[in-house]
């Protein structure tokens, strides 16, 4: 067992560092959930793709750095550290971007990964449907073959940063006639300016428009834009599910500069004692999700592909997330209150932790059948 | 950078679990609860010869220490299997002794290979009336007490017999070195961890048989939700246990004492839970790990002091 990083990794990581030390934004960008914040958050990826710190892990083809695993982890350690922006190309970066390297071509990662990494293009996710939530495969939107294409036609809701972004992915409904629910589904990438869609942006608690419906309506997707086999989206989808709940959505370099914050918090306020255990806990929180990460990440470079032990990691970040913004709001008192504050601004986002990339009901139902081997039941 | 047990650890880790499910310890722990040792005496000799206690041990003193990933690894198979007896005390004495030259060299070898075991403790001493060496912590010493008064207190977990050290005795060191409190902790740690694993690995089993309603109750959500909240807790101990262990830093040790207890306790209730009334027998033998998951979490640092620990050490950034 070693935790130590080799002197290469270690000097990634001080060049990693001294980058960010002369860039990140010395005041926080505005909620990449306003017009002016997105717009903000776009530049910043513009700025980080400019000297190839946007995309680390990607080939340097296509504007990363073929940092690997270990060494996207220590970025993202440095990346929380140094202070620097949420990610608004996320999406696409950790969910598409995956699914393009496992089953797109090589036409369409040159098409698609460069200007996703440079932030010109940002992609929102199109899954969830009015009657189709965590019965995902249940989805009714349809993907109607024409010439050259598909024509899609149905609604999707939820989409994060849909209102904003440029395109949008998402699985649609190609054979209708399909003997199963999860046969029959196409995986497929969509202009949301394209003629027929309408973007109607939903507001989250605080009203900022996090998200949106999408009303289709005939939009046209050209054959080019299908990822894999027309008809085989389910398989696709599942592993683009399993890199998001997996490794690769919330690092744990995002938790454990949270929890030094939360500690900092704690300390300004004179180390309440009655705050103590929950402030040590999130310190706990922060270094079990590094450590759980790195024995994942050192299994997976032995060979071990990431399965449902992603659901385990899943529900941790979720509800850690959430529990660390409660104590600091608590430990802020009548301040907690106050909405344009980073606490309280982290705390809206960590609501919908337990929610989205798969409920955490989900999850657990997915830990107690693969992993610990109870019998199936209805839901 | 490679965060993984070795294939020797685990093989040490394999080899214990085949002993001690082969010593049918479930039956050790029950006779040793009724102040029969004769049985734990025995099973104590073979896991000391299979390498329990060396990794605490200096070469020195016949030892293969300092091993503390592998002296986790061995304290978690010892939790799963519910063994009886002084382990962590033993440990912890064999820290205490390593500092004291003079007593080290008679007292160190029998420690490692289960010919003699030790017990630590202030007013109650862990099995004190079967332990071989005694010492006592009061006043910020180490003492070398004469023994210990041969009737014994009931603790909630019944294998586990408090005795009240003889006062007297000779004094080992004039501070208790913060290091070896750090070993115990570990060993509680890693036992606690295996304790919650045994208990969901039981529970996991029982709901799959356990029908209900024509079907087995593990195809409940409510009941698969339970379990899955206990797998996350042990799952996200587990990893702080080892990484303690490699590091020995106290804040991280203590971090992965309040993780990997307050993972196994909660494991114990969902087990109780899950099981109904028969998980409330005495004579069901998941009452070996349900009581231990509770009186784990005051041994050796209790939930607060093992926060404070981490309140005045972890950083996590460096």
């Amino acid at each position: 067992m070693d935790l130590t990083h080799s002197p290469a990794d270690e000097a990634f990581r001080t060049e990693a560092r001294s980058w960010l030390a002369a860039h990140v934004p010395s005041t926080p960008l505005p909620s990449l959930e306003t017009g002016e914040g997105f717009a903000a958050h776009r530049a910043w990826e513009t700025e980080l793709a400019a000297d190839r710190w946007s995309v680390v892990s990607w080939p340097a083809g296509y504007g990363g750095r073929d940092a690997g695993l270990l060494r996207w982890l220590i970025f993202e350690e440095e990346y929380y550290a140094a202070g620097a922006p949420g990610r608004v190309g996320q999406n696409g970066i950790s969910l598409l971007a995956p699914t393009l390297f496992a089953h797109g071509t090589e036409e369409q990662r040159a098409r698609v990964l460069p200007p996703m990494a440079t932030g010109e293009v940002i992609w929102a996710q199109a899954w969830s449907e009015p009657e189709a939530g965590s019965d995902l495969a249940s989805l009714r939107s349809r993907a109607v073959r024409t010439r050259g294409g598909w024509l899609l036609k149905g609604q999707k809701t939820w989409s994060s940063r849909a209102a904003f972004a440029d395109r949008a992915f998402g699985l649609f409904r190609s054979d209708p006639d399909a003997p199963k629910p999860h046969q029959g589904l196409t995986y497929l990438m969509f202009d949301l300016r394209a003629p027929g869609v309408t973007v109607r942006p939903i507001g989250r608690l605080d009203g900022k428009p996090a998200f949106a419906e999408l009303f289709l309506d005939d939009v046209f997707v050209p054959d080019e834009d299908v990822i894999g086999e027309p008809g085989r989206g389910w398989r696709i989808a599942m592993s683009t599910a399993a890199d998001e709940r997996g490794l690769t959505l919330r690092s744990p370099g995002r938790y454990l500069a949270a929890a030094e914050r939360l500690l900092a918090l704690w300390q300004a306020h004179g180390g309440p004692a009655s705050m103590g255990d929950r402030v040590a806990d999130a310190l706990i929180g922060a270094r079990a999700y590094q450590l759980f990460t790195y024995a994942a990440a050192s299994r997976f470079l032995d060979g071990t592909p990431i399965g449902p032990e992603a659901s385990l990691n899943k529900v941790f970040w979720s509800e850690y997330d959430l529990v660390l913004h409660e104590t600091a709001l608590d430990l802020l008192g009548r301040e907690g209150e106050v909405a344009d504050t980073r606490w309280a601004e982290g705390y809206v986002f960590s609501l919908a932790g337990p929610l989205y990339a798969g409920t955490n009901e989900i999850q657990r139902d997915i830990i107690a059948e693969r992993l610990l081997g109870l019998p199936k039941g209805r839901r | 950078m490679r965060f993984l047990l070795t294939d020797e650890q685990r093989a040490f880790a394999r080899s214990l679990d085949a002993l001690l499910t082969a010593a049918d310890t479930p039956s050790v722990a029950r006779a040793w609860s009724a102040g029969e040792h004769t049985a734990g005496r025995a099973l104590w000799s073979r896991i000391a010869g299979a390498g329990v206690f060396a990794p605490a041990v200096p070469e020195a003193y016949e030892g293969m220490g300092p091993l503390p990933v592998e002296l986790a690894v061995a304290f978690v198979e010892l939790g799963r299997h519910a063994v009886p007896g002084p382990v962590v005390e033993t440990v912890l004495a064999a820290a205490l002794l390593s500092g004291a030259p003079e007593h080290a060299a008679r007292l160190l070898p029998p420690l490692v290979s289960g010919k003699a075991m030790a017990t630590v403790g202030s007013a109650y001493a862990l099995d004190g009336d079967t332990a071989d060496v005694v010492l006592v912590l009061a006043d910020g010493k180490v003492w070398l007490s004469p023994g210990c008064r041969p009737e014994v207190r009931p603790s909630l977990d019944p294998a586990r017999r408090l005795a009240v050290p003889l006062p007297g005795g000779e004094l080992l060191c004039p501070a208790v070195p913060p290091d070896a409190v750090g070993w115990a902790r570990l060993a509680t740690a890693a036992q606690a961890l295996g304790v919650g694993l045994a208990l969901l690995d039981r529970t996991v089993a029982y709901v799959g048989q356990r029908i209900q309603f024509g079907v087995p109750i593990g195809s409940f959500q409510a009941v698969k939700h339970r379990l899955a909240d206990a797998a996350i807790a042990l799952e996200f101990a587990r990893p702080l246990l080892f990484g303690a262990a490699l590091s020995m830093a106290p804040a991280d040790i203590a971090a992965a004492k309040v993780a990997a207890c307050e993972a196994a306790y909660a494991t114990a209730r969902t087990a109780l839970q899950l099981h109904g009334a028969i998980g409330y027998t005495a004579e069901y033998d998941l009452s070996l790990w349900l009581t231990k998951a509770r009186v784990l979490r005051g041994a050796w640092g209790t939930p607060a002091e093992c926060r404070a620990a981490v309140l005045r050490g972890l950083r996590l950034h460096g």
